[in-house]
């Protein structure tokens, strides 16, 4: 199904900071410096040396371990894209913050009714999307449809082989994100975080919770017949010893 | 003998301590509640997850499961014989799961949206299973302890409500610590590159279930040996050793489903070099697993009670020290990032145990919890040389049945 994608390309970003304060300005955030996820930072940059910045954002993986963690669906992966975030809904567990393998989340640590901070995609815009795109005088950072990104981000990295590094980061990352990065160098060298699983992560959960209601009903049967068995020997067992106690008297 | 032991220095200096550690706790709980968690404890965005869950709610979960282990054994099993000890393990679960909720409730950012889990449902999420598992299990839990609350008040007709029940109660009681222990080591399975290879393995839920059945066991020796030096109940040292050889049996299956899966993922290499990592993984084998382990097997050795508590009390720490090696230990050493509790998280741990220990001595004291004398002696003279049925024969003293009775 279509949906909605962010291509970062790293050769054309400058450094300006439009994304960063755009953001700030979408999500009303009083303007400050960004420098690292935190509960009022949802994208920020990196210099990475010899004039190429790298800005981090939530990859809104395809298969979001931070929504399939999360006890009561406070994260959501919308149709549209977005991985949306609830703070009716969410008790405060930070499974999902340990559960990201981008270390996005953020948390209010200092508030007595703390909220899960991320980027959700400016879904609060709606059709309008990403404030940073729109924001980003180079096109560094655009949005649209995930494949035709994707589509554009191979088509350019194989156009041109001697400026990019030839790989999409965001196609095996985690299964797949919708932000997808193309840049210069490899990914670790360009400070994004390398996650080698290939395959959703929340397959790995839902390989042992699967079983759950085989253990219910296996269990159930295999107790209760140990309980029937046993008994019955027990029954037995006074049987035969008031028997017993009968012919004594 | 409660009185007297009151009066004693000894339970003085316990008494001034604990009293000073529940009003930490309460001047904690202040902080923690107005100022946000950020203002007690050592947690971060990098390192969301400390003290609070890899104690209060893995531990605290793990050391109940002496409660479906024993209720499992009279009940399913019919082993009367171990009905001395079912009361105290019992309450001990209970209290466990006490601990679980009040760590939760101080370890959640919300948490008076607690039982949010109820009506939004997310089935993926391990977490979901563990909140229904606690709730669940808690319920159980309080129907399994309630007759000894009714046969003080003498509410029968109560008990006589709750008696055929019994049986279901247990088995449902069974399969909900199956799957909350394992689902407490699920809850890893989604961080293979956040926790280290020592420690994540698909295994987990496997591995969660069995240690937390050693510990359960474990933890019912060591507080069997505990009560009968504070109130001088009569718990049996035989029973003490059978129990303790069941303790060898799953022992023995933890150290081989943990080494073959270790040599399965050529994991056993990540030991070296040989560093404070790997010096946390083989402490908490040796010490916890395999020590107490050949220490039980011993028949010698498990003739005397304090020596029995002894080793079951290494098994009980060695327990605690793989949940927070997982916790703390295992996500450090494979992100690189660190934690070191806070004191006041330390606080808030110590005074929820505190408050543990004050709760089962005041049940101990103002409940049916442990077979009074005659029937102890009773036990005693039957458990020497008798089986099962016999022990069912001796007709039931008043004050010393059991709702569970079955006859
Ligand atoms: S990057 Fe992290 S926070 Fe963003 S969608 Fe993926 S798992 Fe969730
Ligand atoms: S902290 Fe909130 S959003 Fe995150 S997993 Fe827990 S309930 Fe869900
Ligand atoms: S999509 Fe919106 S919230 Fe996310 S980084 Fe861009 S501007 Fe910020």
């Amino acid at each position: 199904m279509a949906h909605r994608g962010i291509l970062v390309d790293v050769t054309k970003c400058i450094g300006c900071g439009s994304c960063v304060e755009a953001c700030q300005k979408s999500n009303q955030q009083p303007a400050h410096d960004a420098k690292g996820f935190d509960q009022q930072t949802y994208t920020f940059l990196m210099d990475r040396g010899s004039d190429t910045y790298v800005r981090r954002l939530c990859m809104h993986c395809e298969n979001p371990s931070c929504a399939s963690v999360c006890p009561v669906g406070a994260l959501r992966k919308t149709a549209e894209g977005p991985v949306t975030y609830d703070p009716d809904k969410c008790m405060g567990c930070r499974y999902c913050m340990m559960a990201c393998p981008f270390g996005v989340p953020t948390y209010e640590w200092y508030s007595a009714a703390p909220r899960v901070r991320k980027c959700q995609m400016c879904a609060h815009r709606g059709a309008a999307g990403p404030a940073c795109a729109e924001a980003c005088p180079t096109g560094a950072t655009i949005t649209g449809d995930r494949e035709e990104l994707l589509a554009e981000a191979r088509r350019r990295v194989a156009s041109d082989p001697k400026t990019y590094f030839q790989r999409v980061y965001g196609v095996t990352e985690a299964g797949g994100t919708d932000v997808l990065y193309i840049g210069p160098r490899e990914s670790k060298a360009l400070g994004l975080p390398r996650v080698e699983t290939s395959g959703p992560l929340p397959d790995l959960t839902w390989n042992a919770l699967k079983h759950i209601p085989d253990v219910v009903l296996f269990g159930g049967v295999f107790l209760g017949g140990l309980f029937w068995l046993t008994k019955r020997k027990e029954d037995v067992a006074r049987a035969e010893h008031a028997e017993k106690g009968e012919h004594h008297v | 003998m409660f009185k007297h032991r009151f009066a004693s220095p000894q339970l003085g200096f316990w008494t001034v301590t604990s009293v000073v550690m529940i009003a930490v706790l309460g001047a904690v709980a202040f902080l923690r509640f107005t100022k946000g968690l950020g203002a007690v404890t050592n947690l971060s965005d990098t390192f969301p997850w400390g003290l609070w869950i890899g104690f209060d709610v893995l531990c605290g979960v793990g050391l109940a499961a002496g409660g479906f282990a024993v209720t499992a054994t009279v009940h399913i099993l019919h082993l009367k014989e171990f009905k001395p000890i079912l009361r105290p393990t019992v309450l001990t679960a209970f209290l466990g799961y006490i601990l679980v909720v009040c760590g939760l409730v101080f370890d959640l950012g919300k948490p008076w949206n607690i039982w949010h889990p109820i009506i939004m449902w997310n089935p993926h999420s391990v977490m979901f299973e563990v909140g229904w598992c606690v709730m669940l299990y808690t319920s159980v839990l309080s129907l399994e302890f309630a007759p000894v609350v009714l046969e003080r008040f003498k509410l029968d007709w109560l008990l006589r409500l709750l008696k055929p029940i019994t049986p279901v109660l247990v088995i449902l009681g069974v399969i909900l610590s199956t799957l909350h222990q394992s689902s407490l080591g699920s809850l890893f399975l989604i961080l293979p590159e956040k926790v280290h290879p020592l420690w994540y393995t698909p295994v987990l839920p496997v591995l969660f279930f069995v240690s937390a059945l050693a510990a359960g066991i474990g933890m019912t020796v060591v507080e069997s040996w505990f009560s009968r030096r504070a109130f001088g109940k009569p718990i049996e040292t035989h029973l003490l050793s059978r129990l303790s050889r069941v303790s060898v049996v799953v022992l023995a299956i933890y150290f081989a489903l943990r080494m073959r899966d270790l040599i399965a993922r050529h994991a056993l290499a990540t030991l070296f070099p040989l560093n404070s990592v790997s010096a946390m993984f083989l402490a908490e084998i040796a010490l916890g697993v395999v020590v107490p382990m050949v220490l039980l097997a011993i028949p010698r050795f498990r003739e005397s009670p304090k020596r029995l508590a002894v080793a079951q009390g290494m098994v009980v720490l060695g327990f605690i020290f793989h949940r927070l090696n997982i916790s703390v230990t295992a996500v450090e050493a494979a992100t690189g990032r660190t934690y070191l509790p806070s004191v006041m998280e330390f606080l808030v741990s110590a005074g929820l145990v505190a408050v543990g220990i004050w709760i089962f001595l005041l049940a101990c004291r103002y409940l049916p919890i442990f077979p009074e004398g005659a029937m102890a002696e009773e036990e005693q003279r039957v458990g020497q040389h008798a089986g099962a049925a016999e022990v069912k024969a001796v007709s039931p003293l008043p004050g010393a049945v059991t709702a569970f009775d079955h006859t």
